[in-house]
This record gives structure tokens, C-alpha cells and sequence, in this order.
């Protein structure tokens, strides 16, 4: 039994914390029985909400000294189920770290504890017309220290990057207390990158209380293009087209048909109908580079073969060009009862394929797909239509969302683009990665936490769980993990 | 090819021979001195795959940058961080282990902000494979980025899978004259601004900045900030990158001076070490050819947020790099201890001990 439960931890516990920011009761810890992906539910043990670095501190020491897991959680928007609780551990809230330290107009940095809302960081730098690139689709909720913790990417990941690409520095505790500061002040810093292995390490190697993230100058002027395509395989061709002319748009999404009626019926954005996909293609930067690169835009689009192209040609129609995919999530959300959002990488020359694939696994297994698609950089996010009601739908739903997982990597892609493996995806690390590469992520782990306190059984597999899958996953004769004792 | 290194790297494995991973030697200067048998890996030779389409290029560790570059210019496109070349011979591995990037760096992002994927092998033999093929990839922590700047002590890398940009359709450079406190502000304040600065330096009163983009878009900048052209600039950034001019190449003119370079924070006022300076980066990189002593370097770099590297000396360099909070430094050997148990690669090349 965990020490989580023993009268000499709950009054340590106690002693170093307010009353309010120790929830013990089930009526108050229900509320962080999920993070994002509600389909994984665990009411907490214990749920700490520590309001200074002091107290985290102070949690991780002893915790540490009772040997009690810790799973750290942001705004609990993630969608990988990585915040979701353990068994005899602490759940450690870090939403009431949510000020803005500092920021530095002239260096362009803002110095933020891991609380703040992503949106927000953007809001206060706006006021020296710079902002923080990285806009996933929940950045009005989502944390910086959850972004961290999972790589964030957004609609913009093309040109301006994901969460690794734009943090400068860390100020981050081990499970046993001691302070890391990570990353520096400058461009670089001595030694290993550890900045990048923190970057999207999911609460497993250390706790996260300060963030310097990077700003960027307000781009002076952004226009987007829309084009409609009576066939999707031409849709991702453009795409190609369009990087292979010189330009990288700042952001580049298609819809299929399924989302695109989705979208419509939900915001009236004024999509075309009549047509398989559609792209957004938004171009930004300086006023006449914008120009040239919207004329190039449109050239290659009507090159490759698009039935429709629409520019808009005021703010207010940018917008409302946006809305649509913006609002792609929960408009398909009104389709059916529940949806699974998955969340694949593939090269992008592999879309047409791919998305056959999906459609006739959508077939076999009896459950409707949208697609939407950060296109410029290969992240797919089928969303798989199903009602949890109906008995053994949940499991189908997952059954197919893993298959399309193991489709990305048997075409060069990944299980993963910008959401994290949390517990969600973790067998589908297995189809991945070989037993010597776990076994290395496994000593990475211990590098940073020896007695693996910090998230235990997330985003890494254990061994032996490969082993059970990989019995299940026998392709053309060949059994993935061999070498694994099996019983 | 692969197989060879394998056996000798297990062989070495074995008995604690240490080894040396070369390239093309071009940065054998770079670092703390260090000693063993040469693992050579220009046998490893060769574009894996590149499709201009997917922005992304996969290339064995020892292929000289040179032949990639040349390969990219062919479709217009550019390794974006601008890796130096120091001498002509450098290969994609050696510049991804050393983690040097040049000029358009602060613009356009390091040599690990464009590394996708890893393929490499571990001190015990073993061959592994981080990251991918894909711009966008969160499985697994991110070993791939963590090889960048270990100057090989956790494994030989043997395939580099990068991002590559397309070049960009126009580009000019202009100069400035003004004092070192002016042009920080400067570089500071336009980087700030929406401008196409892809490069900036500053040494002996003139500030010189480099835009690129749209032709149209540089037009607009270059009458906006006003400035000399300066006409052979392409030279002027290619001898910044890889250090040949004077400032850098001249035989330094006592013994115990020695290149230092200090990262800073970029807003940092002049650091007033000396005249011999060059300043790189938006104010992010000083270089000092300076005979101070050691501590007082790493301290000022130190109070401005940053660290200071002793990248070229007279004689084989001990201490190169700053050291490493204790906590770090656990981490560092905990690592390392994970990756490569005998300690086998590279030996003190970034640590003593290491």
C-alpha cells in the first residue's frame, strides 16, 4: 500500500501547506479524475495545489523521502491521458503558479511560471507588438508548463516552430528537491541539451515552476488563401507544391469532406460544399512579401488543379476563414455522441495513401472518420465518430485509432506529432521503437529519477507490456520484440 | 561500412579502448583535448534520401556538408543554420555533434533545431534510432536533440535526418557605422520589429546586417533602415561563419591569448574586456581574442545569463567549457554512464571524466 494513505505523510503534508491547497475529499478531488481525454478516468488519491516554488519543492522532498509518486498536471487539457492519476500517488497542480515574472521587450523573452495560460503570454507581450509563436488549439486554457512537459505545437509549427523552438530557459526541481536551471539567458548553453529533453518529456524527469520562453515581433501582415479540391490526393500534392515554389506559409491545414460539413453546419465559415477537400493556406510577414506570396499561392493552387480559390481580403474574412477549422473539433463533436482525436505524423507524400487506408478501416470497423490536418507538417488528426453508449463502440473506436497510429509508422511517420503518448498511446510506442531504444528511454528516466517517482507508466512502456502487445502483432511473420521473455 | 565501426566499437567496448570519432577533422581545435584511436566516419558516405517536397534531408554522418549543401542549392534550398566549415572539410555528423551553427542562427534556429532524427551507436555497440522523418514528432524523449553538442560523448552518430529551408528569393547586406552601446540597442531593437534580418555583426564601429526574403520584402527593409550596401557580402559572412578573417585567423600575438567566445544575453551593454571583440548573433555572441584569466571570462559571461567557451588556444585546451552545477553534473554523468558505460567516446573531449 502506498505511503500516500499513512497518517505521517498526510500531516507532513499538511504542515507544509495551506488547508485549501491539499484536497483530500473525493467531492473535491473528482475534479481532476481526467485531464483532456476524458475516456481515461482516476479520482486522485491526493491533489496538491502548491501556490509558490518553495511549496513544490518542499512536496517533491518528501515525497521523495516516502517514496510516493507524484503526477504533475497544468490546466489538464492534454489529450493523452499523460495527467491522468495514479494509484497511491499525488496529483501536483501547478495552475496557481500563474504569473508573469517579467517580460523584456528588447531581448524578447517572458519569464512565466508554468501556470500561465499560453494565450495569456501573447495578451500581456502584445503591448510591444510581440508574441509567443506556438498556438495549440486549446491555447486559451493550456499552461506553458503543460506545453513544455508535451512539445506543443499549433497551427503554425511550419515556420515558427514547436514549444523546443521557442524556450530559452527552465527552472525545474528533481524529485529529490534539488534545483535544475536548464538552458540560459544567451542562445546555448554548456553541456548536453537538456532544454530538449525536457522539452515534451511528459512530467517524467523532473517538475517544472519557471519558463523563459522566446517572443516574436508581430508579423506586420497575414492573409489566407482557401482552395477547394474535387479530390484529396490533388489537395496534398498542392501542399507539396506550394513548399517546393519557396514558400512557407505560416499556416496550412486541409479538411475533408466529412469535417469541412461539419465545420459549415456549426459556423456557417462559408466553406464550399461541393468538393472532397479544402486547404487553408495563410501566408504572413512583411506587407510585400505577403503580397508576392500570395500571388505564388494562388498560381501553384490553380496549377494543381483546384476547382475554387478564395482570398481573403480583410481581417474580419480571415477570421471567418479560420473559424471554420478552429471550430473543426467540436463541430464533429456535434456529429456523434463522442469522438477520438488521434494524432499521427506522416511524410506528407504519404497522405493520399494514407488516407485510403483510414477510409477502409473506417468501413471494417463501422465508424465514421473526419479528417482534419496540420498538412504542412504531415500531422493528421482523423477524428473517429462513436457513441461510448453503445456497448464495446469505446473499444472499437481505440482498436481503430491504434491501427491508424501503427499505419503512420509503418509509412515513415510517428504514433505521435504534438499530443504526447501520455498512457493513451503507449502500446503503439512498442510498434515504434526496438527494445534496445526503450530500454534507453527507460535510463534516461532513471538518469533524472532513479526510483521512478515522477509519472510512473506513462509515455514510456514497460517491457513487458510490449511483449503482450507484440503477441497480438505478428505482421508478415515476424514478431515485433522477439526478444522478449513472453508468458 | 556501419558493420566495421560496429565490431570496433564493441571491440573497444570490451577492453576500454578509448576512441576518437572523426569526420573530416575540421574542429579537432574545438574542445577540451583528448585521447585514444581514431574511429574515422567518413565511410559513412552518402545522401540517404531527399525529398525537396517534405523539406526534410536524411544523410549519413560522414557526407561533407559541402556535398549536401551543394545538393540543397540544387533545388534551391539551404541547411538554415548555416553550419561552419573551418577549412573546407567538414561532415554533417561532426558538425551536428559540435552543435555549431553560424550566422542566421539567431534568425532561423540552431543545428538542434533542425535535427529530426538520429540514427547512431551506443558505447556498448549498439545501433539505435531517435526521432524521424518528420517535422512534427513527440514519441519518446528527445534523444535525437540530445546528441547535438555532445561532441560525440554519447555515441557515434551515424545518419543525420534535418529540416532544410527553401533560400530565400533576395538578399542584401548592409553596414552601419556606430559605436559597440549603439548597435546592441540596434540589433536589439529591429529584431524586434518585423524585418527580414537574417544576420548580424559588429567590430571595430560598423554594424553590418544581412536581410533576406521576398525581393520586395528586402527592397522595403533596406530603405527603411538606411546603411551602406556592402557589396561582396556573401564573402563578408561566409569568412564571419568560418572564421578566416584576421580577427580570428591571425597568429594571436602573445602565447596566453586565446579565443574565448562568451554567450550573453543579447541586451547585454558592452562587456568592456578589451578591444579585440566581435560581436555576433543580435548581441547574443561576443568574441574576445583576450589573455584574461579564465575565471574573469567565466564570470562576466556568468552575470549576463550566460557561459563562456575557450574555443581556440595556442596549445591543446583543458577546461573549454564552462562547468556544470553540481546538480547538472550528476545528470550529465548519469547520462553519460547510461550511453556510453565505459566511457569509451571521446574522452574529456567536453568534461574531464567524461
Amino acid at each position: 500500500m502506498s505511503a500516500v494513505h499513512s497518517p505521517a505523510f498526510l500531516n507532513a503534508l499538511r504542515s507544509l501547506l495551506p488547508p485549501e491547497s491539499l484536497l483530500t475529499a473525493p467531492e473535491d478531488t473528482r475534479p481532476f479524475e481526467s485531464d483532456g481525454l476524458a475516456a481515461y478516468r482516476n479520482t486522485p488519491d491526493l491533489v496538491v495545489l502548491p501556490d509558490s516554488e518553495a511549496q513544490v519543492a518542499a512536496i517533491l522532498r518528501l515525497c521523495h523521502a516516502h517514496q510516493v509518486a507524484v503526477v504533475t498536471r497544468g490546466a489538464g487539457t492534454g489529450l493523452a491521458a499523460g495527467a491522468l492519476p495514479i494509484d497511491g500517488a499525488v496529483l501536483l497542480v501547478l495552475a496557481r503558479l500563474n504569473q508573469i515574472k517579467n517580460i523584456d521587450p528588447l531581448a524578447r523573452t517572458a519569464v512565466v511560471q508554468p501556470g500561465v495560460r499560453n494565450l495569456a503570454i501573447s495578451e500581456a507581450a502584445a503591448a510591444y507588438k510581440l508574441y509567443y509563436a506556438p498556438d495549440p488549439s486549446s491555447q486559451i486554457a493550456c499552461s506553458i508548463g503543460g506545453n513544455v512537459a508535451e512539445n506543443s505545437g499549433g497551427v503554425h509549427c511550419l515556420k515558427y516552430g514547436l514549444t523546443v523552438h521557442n524556450i530559452l530557459k527552465l527552472r525545474a526541481w528533481t524529485i529529490d528537491g534539488q534545483l535544475l536551471e536548464i538552458g540560459s539567458d544567451a542562445l546555448d548553453a554548456p553541456g548536453y541539451d537538456l532544454l530538449a529533453l525536457m522539452t515534451g518529456s511528459e512530467g517524467m524527469l523532473a517538475v517544472i515552476t519557471e519558463v523563459t520562453v522566446k517572443l516574436l515581433p508581430r508579423p506586420e501582415r497575414a492573409q489566407v488563401v482557401l482552395a477547394a479540391f474535387d479530390d484529396v490526393a490533388k489537395a496534398g500534392a498542392a501542399v507539396g507544391n506550394i513548399i517546393a515554389a519557396g514558400v512557407i506559409p505560416a499556416g496550412l491545414e486541409m479538411m475533408d469532406r466529412l469535417a469541412i460539413q461539419a465545420a459549415e453546419d456549426f459556423v456557417h465559415a462559408g466553406y464550399p460544399l461541393d468538393c472532397e477537400a479544402i486547404l487553408l493556406c495563410e501566408v504572413d510577414g512583411v506587407n510585400e512579401e505577403v503580397s508576392d506570396d500570395i500571388f505564388t499561392v494562388r498560381v501553384v493552387l490553380a496549377a494543381s488543379g483546384a476547382t475554387e480559390i478564395r482570398t481573403a481580403d480583410s481581417e474580419e474574412q480571415r477570421l471567418k476563414f479560420w473559424a471554420g477549422r478552429k471550430a473543426a473539433f467540436p463541430a464533429v463533436g456535434r456529429l456523434a455522441p463522442d469522438y477520438y482525436c488521434m494524432d499521427g505524423t506522416i511524410p506528407r507524400a504519404q497522405l493520399p495513401h494514407v488516407l485510403k487506408r483510414i477510409s477502409e478501416m473506417s468501413i471494417e470497423y463501422g465508424l465514421a472518420v473526419a479528417n482534419v490536418f496540420h498538412a504542412g507538417d504531415g500531422n493528421l488528426h482523423p477524428l473517429i465518430l462513436f457513441d461510448a453508449n453503445q456497448p464495446g463502440e469505446l473499444h472499437q473506436a481505440e482498436t481503430f485509432g491504434g491501427k491508424i497510429l501503427e499505419l503512420c509508422v509503418e509509412v515513415g511517420g510517428t504514433i505521435t506529432g504534438e499530443h504526447g503518448v501520455g498512457l493513451e498511446k503507449i502500446n503503439q510506442m512498442c510498434a515504434q521503437f526496438s527494445t534496445p531504444e526503450l530500454t534507453r528511454f527507460h535510463e534516461v528516466k532513471a538518469a533524472f529519477d532513479p526510483d521512478g517517482l515522477l509519472n510512473p507508466g506513462k509515455a514510456v512502456p514497460e517491457l513487458h507490456r510490449c511483449a503482450e502487445w507484440g503477441a497480438m502483432h505478428i505482421q508478415g511473420g515476424q514478431l515485433p520484440h522477439p526478444e522478449l521473455p513472453r508468458f | 561500412m556501419l558493420n566495421t565501426l560496429i565490431d570496433r566499437i564493441r571491440a573497444a567496448h570490451a577492453d576500454g579502448t578509448p576512441l576518437i570519432i572523426q569526420g573530416g577533422g575540421s574542429k579537432t581545435f574545438y574542445g577540451n583535448a583528448d585521447e585514444g584511436e581514431i574511429l574515422g566516419t567518413r565511410t559513412l558516405n552518402g545522401v540517404v534520401d531527399y525529398q525537396p517536397k517534405e523539406l526534410v534531408l536524411t544523410a549519413q554522418s560522414g557526407t561533407p556538408l559541402a556535398e549536401i549543401e551543394a545538393l540543397l542549392a540544387e533545388h534551391k534550398q539551404m541547411l538554415a543554420f548555416e553550419p561552419p566549415h573551418f577549412g573546407g572539410a567538414a561532415t554533417l555528423g561532426g558538425s551536428i555533434a559540435a552543435g555549431l551553427s553560424g550566422p542566421r542562427r539567431p534568425y532561423a534556429g540552431s543545428a538542434r533545431d533542425f535535427v529530426l532524427g538520429v540514427r547512431m551507436v551506443d558505447g556498448t555497440g549498439q545501433a539505435l534510432r531517435f526521432g524521424g522523418q518528420v517535422i512534427k514528432n513527440v514519441a519518446g524523449y528527445d534523444v535525437s536533440r540530445l546528441m547535438v553538442g555532445a561532441l560525440g560523448t554519447l555515441g557515434l552518430i551515424t545518419e543525420v535526418s534535418l529540416k532544410v529551408l527553401p533560400c530565400p528569393g533576395a538578399e542584401s547586406t548592409l553596414q552601419f557605422e556606430l559605436d559597440e552601446a549603439a548597435a546592441i540597442v540596434k540589433m536589439n531593437t529591429w529584431a524586434g520589429q518585423p524585418l527580414p534580418l537574417s544576420a548580424t555583426s559588429w567590430h571595430a564601429g560598423l554594424l553590418t546586417v544581412r536581410l533576406s526574403g521576398a525581393r520586395s520584402a528586402v527592397r522595403a527593409a533596406q530603405a527603411k533602415l538606411g546603411g551602406e550596401v556592402v557589396n561582396d557580402a556573401p564573402a563578408f559572412w561566409q569568412r564571419l561563419r568560418d572564421q578566416t578573417t584576421p580577427f580570428f585567423d591571425k597568429r594571436p600575438s602573445t602565447f596566453n591569448q586565446r579565443l574565448w567566445r562568451l554567450a550573453v544575453k543579447p541586451t547585454t551593454p558592452p562587456l568592456k574586456l578589451g578591444d579585440a571583440q566581435w560581436i555576433e548573433w543580435g548581441g547574443a555572441v561576443r568574441w574576445l581574442v583576450s589573455d584574461l584569466r579564465e575565471s574573469t571570462l567565466r564570470e562576466a559571461a556568468l552575470r549576463c545569463g550566460g557561459h563562456a567557451t575557450l574555443f581556440r588556444g595556442n596549445a591543446p585546451v583543458d577546461g573549454a567549457f564552462t562547468p556544470l552545477a553540481p546538480a547538472l553534473l550528476t545528470l550529465h554523468r548519469n547520462l553519460k554512464q547510461r550511453f556510453d558505460p565505459k566511457g569509451i567516446f571521446n574522452r574529456d573531449r567536453l568534461y574531464p571524466d567524461f
